[in-house]
């Protein structure tokens, strides 16, 4: 654990004063202070292209007083530069009169271990695992032209200090493994991506070569997308691989159910709590729990235990995702969803692991029911305008599916569709729900959080699907 | 108070004294410093508010051919000395790279033009919320908006770039940008919408009624959309979109994504890639321009750079390792382009919306739909239909596709450009894009 105070004039007791000082008439707030460490090394065109460290040390010292968000970070932990914080806090809320809400839920539970991954293995081996992939993948074939491949570690460091001097500390490790690779044949160049990655060290995910499957699995993707064709275009079926194709979950419905939306009566969701939303076999959570996954937490970044919060339980909305703030404005309580990217950010409600459950069909049932349609494997990014509600992803990727059968893999293509309406598209659940590989990152209001998805195959009655042939 | 250059200088100076003490052949040192302070407001109330203060420090530490780099915001020199010592540490167990060097000596800039980046006026926060309450009472007047979230940033920067063989160089730069998001609603749909202004001048933002009405007029214009039926169309591409079109372009002609060969345009110089009506501009020195830099993140003077002329490719945008690869001397783009625009085309928008009876005129898409590697550009859109030249009713639910290697050779521009970003372009219409809908 970093202790925050050692290196600084500024003592503790000094620190927990100022805090409840400032927020003495504030509804909410605390001083946040995070130490990370990162690293990234990365190997491109044949060679080590780059092997960068990076060390943050900081803190953000918020007051919350009815809707009203002060904020103030710094990067140099000192008397001097938390007292200008905190002047500056109160500056904006001048005369405010809240009742601070002291109430905090506790738990021992601890969803990973806390080690530092970047030093539980030497530059040496992730050199070396590095070249070994680029010479496996280039001896694998002659249309083998680019491989890029890369290591990325954290090991952040954070502790919460509320009005009262009550101290939550956690330790978060994490890292994730990469492997892009460009295959050229005839003169046409594609590429193929794949990832692993979660809270653990970096071996406890290389064991018996595992890169390798990682390698093959990048080849394969690329392969497949040689021999695509041009994408149809306009409505049609659209049947979902399991796994990593849930991030059409998490745009179409995670971001519309966090709660700052809908109490700000943004979201398209916002007046439809309890209500059917989508069809009875569709249960979706949010899991901040799942041991070691990339978007787990043993607590949010304001101190609050996760949890698993149900969002919609048999095609019924039940809950929003809510931070501290929100969850007091729509009186009702956080679901630790409380997240920001770092010292230098507010905090948001944010996704965690947001799961679709299995349901009781297979796959091949799914793809025997389509007369026309395409079959949709993997996902580049995705994106949602929340008001309207339309969403969109990329296929990286797809198949046609003609009477019944998988044909042609197509070219990469955006799928939009209506978020409040695509759930009731969904008319079957597969009985094959699959996590993803631990690479998801999500962007709200810029700033990025670590995010997992998972999800069984599913099908979608009715999508617009944006290729080139009409 | 932004640190002063004094402050700055010193620290790179003891950073480059630090390694080239322990062993380091070549240092590269960046410090930089930003204050930025920002009001946010929410249906006319204060809603948040927000000051950072950042100090930053990055290096590049070089064993003859062997580089690595250390990043850090702990700017204490005994926290410099540890990671330092690390970064160097780093460098000797890291392969040799034979086009790792500093950059040409002979390249660097000498001297600095004052570009007028810098306005030193700080603008306080109960003036900021003054903006901001006018900017949403005009925003919010009418009654089908029933939010609207508007903020002010006033940021200020300052850095300092030094290197081993003697570069010593930096400047302030501040910004202003007032933003204004509005949600309409009617029985039919809520639709969102937005208008901001960024400056580098607090004098030139847009005033906050005319922010506000704009903000508001946009989005209740996107009431009540129709989802179209799928076929070939000419696309329109509003200002705030076309200028997306040029920095897929600038990515596609980076001399990184060139030199590994993951761009559809590699070894396209001097060939014709646009219709012979186009030219596209590099312009690093524009008075109070947002892009505008005496020099690249490297230290490389930057010159106005012609990438394409008459339709044919003329230039990649070169930074000093991937120039080495390519054999080509850089251009003073490492970091990326500057302030990017196309020269204006030769009608006006009212003669570019009435070219075809009936078109799309696209005010915002959604999703990461270009392939940089084979050109393929699929994306979710929103907009209008467009009749002889009239916009009938707004659209969504589409998406737009095609391939930048045909999109570019039908792309029509009208003769509108104005500076409001670091990257523009005049209104631009594409032919024969597809269209998917219902």
């Amino acid at each position: 654990m970093s202790n925050f105070f050692d290196k600084s004039d500024l003592a503790r007791k000094d620190a927990e004063n100022i805090v409840s000082d400032t927020l003495k008439n504030c509804d909410d707030g605390e001083l946040y202070l995070e130490d990370s460490k990162s690293e990234s090394i990365i190997l491109d065109d044949n060679k080590i292209k780059s092997s960068n460290y990076s060390s943050d040390l900081g803190f953000g010292f918020r007051a919350v007083s009815d809707e009203v968000v002060a904020y103030s970070y710094s990067n140099e932990i000192s008397k001097d530069s938390l007292k200008s914080s905190s002047e500056n806090l109160q500056s904006t809320l001048k005369s405010v009169k809240g009742t601070y809400n002291n109430e905090i839920p506790k738990s021992n539970k601890k969803f990973y271990s806390d080690i530092n991954p970047i030093e539980q293995k030497t530059l040496n081996s992730k050199l070396e695992v590095l070249n070994k992939v680029n010479d496996y993948l280039r001896k694998k074939d002659v249309s083998v032209k680019q491989v890029t491949a890369n290591f990325l570690g954290e090991h952040k460091s954070v502790e919460i200090i509320r009005s009262g001097g009550e101290a939550i500390t956690d330790i978060r490790p994490l890292i994730r493994f990469n492997v892009s690779v460009m295959l050229e044949k005839d003169g046409r160049k594609e590429t193929g991506v794949y990832g692993i990655g979660g809270r653990q060290a970096y071996d406890d995910y290389l064991q018996n070569d595992n890169w390798k499957s990682v390698c093959d699995e990048a080849f394969r993707i690329a392969s497949v997308n040689l021999e695509s064709k041009p994408a149809p275009a306009g409505e049609m079926k659209v049947v979902l691989g399991p796994g990593w194709p849930a991030i059409l979950i998490h745009e179409a419905i995670g971001h519309g159910l966090e709660g700052d939306f809908n109490r700000k009566k943004t979201s398209a969701f916002h007046n439809l709590m309890g209500q059917k939303v989508a069809n009875e076999g569709v249960t979706i959570v949010d899991d901040g729990t799942i041991d070691n996954r990339r978007g787990s937490l043993t607590i949010d970044d304001e101190g609050t235990p996760t949890e698993r919060t149900v969002l919609i339980e048999n095609g019924i909305l039940k809950n929003f995702m809510q931070d501290r703030l929100n969850a007091r404005l729509m009186n009702t309580r956080s679901t630790g969803s409380g997240r920001r990217e770092n010292y230098r950010h507010v905090v948001l409600p944010r996704m965690r692991n947001t799961m679709m459950l299995s349901g009781n069909q297979t796959q091949d049932e799914m793809i025997k029911s389509v007369d026309k349609g395409i079959f949709a494997v993997s996902f580049g990014g995705g994106q949602v305008d929340i008001t309207s509600g339309k969403f969109v992803f990329n296929c990286t990727e797809a198949y046609e599916i003609i009477n019944g059968k998988i044909g042609s893999p197509i070219k990469g293509a955006t799928l939009i569709g209506d978020g409040p309406s695509i759930l009731k598209e969904v008319s079957m659940v597969g009985n094959d729900m699959m996590l993803d590989p631990g690479i998801g990152t999500c962007g709200k209001a810029g700033q990025g959080v670590p995010v997992g998805v998972a999800q069984p195959s599913i099908l979608i009655d009715k999508m617009t699907v944006g290729g080139t042939k009409l | 108070m932004i640190k002063d250059q004094d402050f700055l200088e010193a620290k790179a100076a003891y950073c480059l004294d630090v390694a080239k003490k322990i062993g380091a052949s070549d240092v590269s040192v960046t410090i930089g410093h930003s204050i930025s302070e920002t009001v946010n407001f929410r249906n006319k109330n204060l809603d948040e508010s927000n000051r950072s203060d950042g100090l930053a420090f990055s290096i590049d530490t070089y064993i003859g051919k062997k580089k690595s780099s250390i990043s850090s915001s702990n700017l204490l020199n005994e926290n410099l000395d540890i990671l330092i010592e690390k970064c160097y540490e780093t460098t000797k167990i890291t392969p040799e790279d034979e086009f790792n060097s500093l950059p040409d000596k002979n390249l660097l800039a000498d001297e600095l033009k004052d570009l007028n980046i810098y306005d030193n006026t700080h603008i306080n926060n109960d003036k900021k919320i003054h903006y901001l309450k006018e900017l949403e009472n005009i925003a919010s007047e009418d009654k089908k908006i029933i939010n609207t979230e508007s903020s002010f940033t006033e940021k200020k920067t300052n850095f300092i770039l030094a290197n081993s063989d003697g570069f010593c160089s930096g400047y302030k730069t501040s910004s202003f940008t007032t933003s204004c998001v509005a949600v309409a609603k009617d029985e039919n749909s809520m639709e969102r919408d937005y208008e901001y202004s960024s400056k580098r001048y607090l004098d030139d933002i847009k005033d906050p009624q005319t922010l506000g009405k704009l903000a508001s007029y946009q989005t209740i214009r996107k009431l009540s959309p129709k989802k179209i039926g799928s076929e070939k169309l000419s696309v329109i591409f509003d200002k705030r979109i076309a200028k997306g079109m040029l920095s897929a372009f600038a990515s596609a002609i980076s001399s990184s994504s060139i030199a590994r060969g993951t761009s559809f345009l590699k070894g396209k110089i001097n060939e014709q890639i646009f219709s012979n009506s186009i030219n596209i501009i590099d312009k690093p020195d524009i008075i109070k321009g947002l892009g505008s830099k005496n020099f690249d993140s490297e230290g490389i003077k930057s010159e106005t750079l012609n990438l394409v002329k008459e339709g044919v490719l003329k230039n990649y945008l070169v930074d000093t390792y991937n120039g080495r690869k390519l054999k080509l001397q850089s251009n003073g783009r490492s970091g990326g382009p500057t302030n990017l625009y196309f020269e204006n085309g030769k009608q006006s928008y009212d003669e570019l919306l009435k070219t075809n009876s009936k078109c799309i005129y696209i005010t915002e898409t959604i999703g990461h739909g270009s392939n940089l590697v084979t050109g393929d550009y699929s994306v979710g859109a929103t907009g209008f239909f467009v009749e002889d030249g009239e916009f009938k009713y707004p659209i969504n639910e589409i998406t737009i596709a095609g391939n930048f290697k045909d999109m570019f050779k039908n792309i029509f521009l009208a003769n509108d450009l104005n500076f409001e970003y670091s990257i523009n372009s005049p209104t631009m219409m594409i032919e024969g894009m597809t269209v998917a809908g219902k």
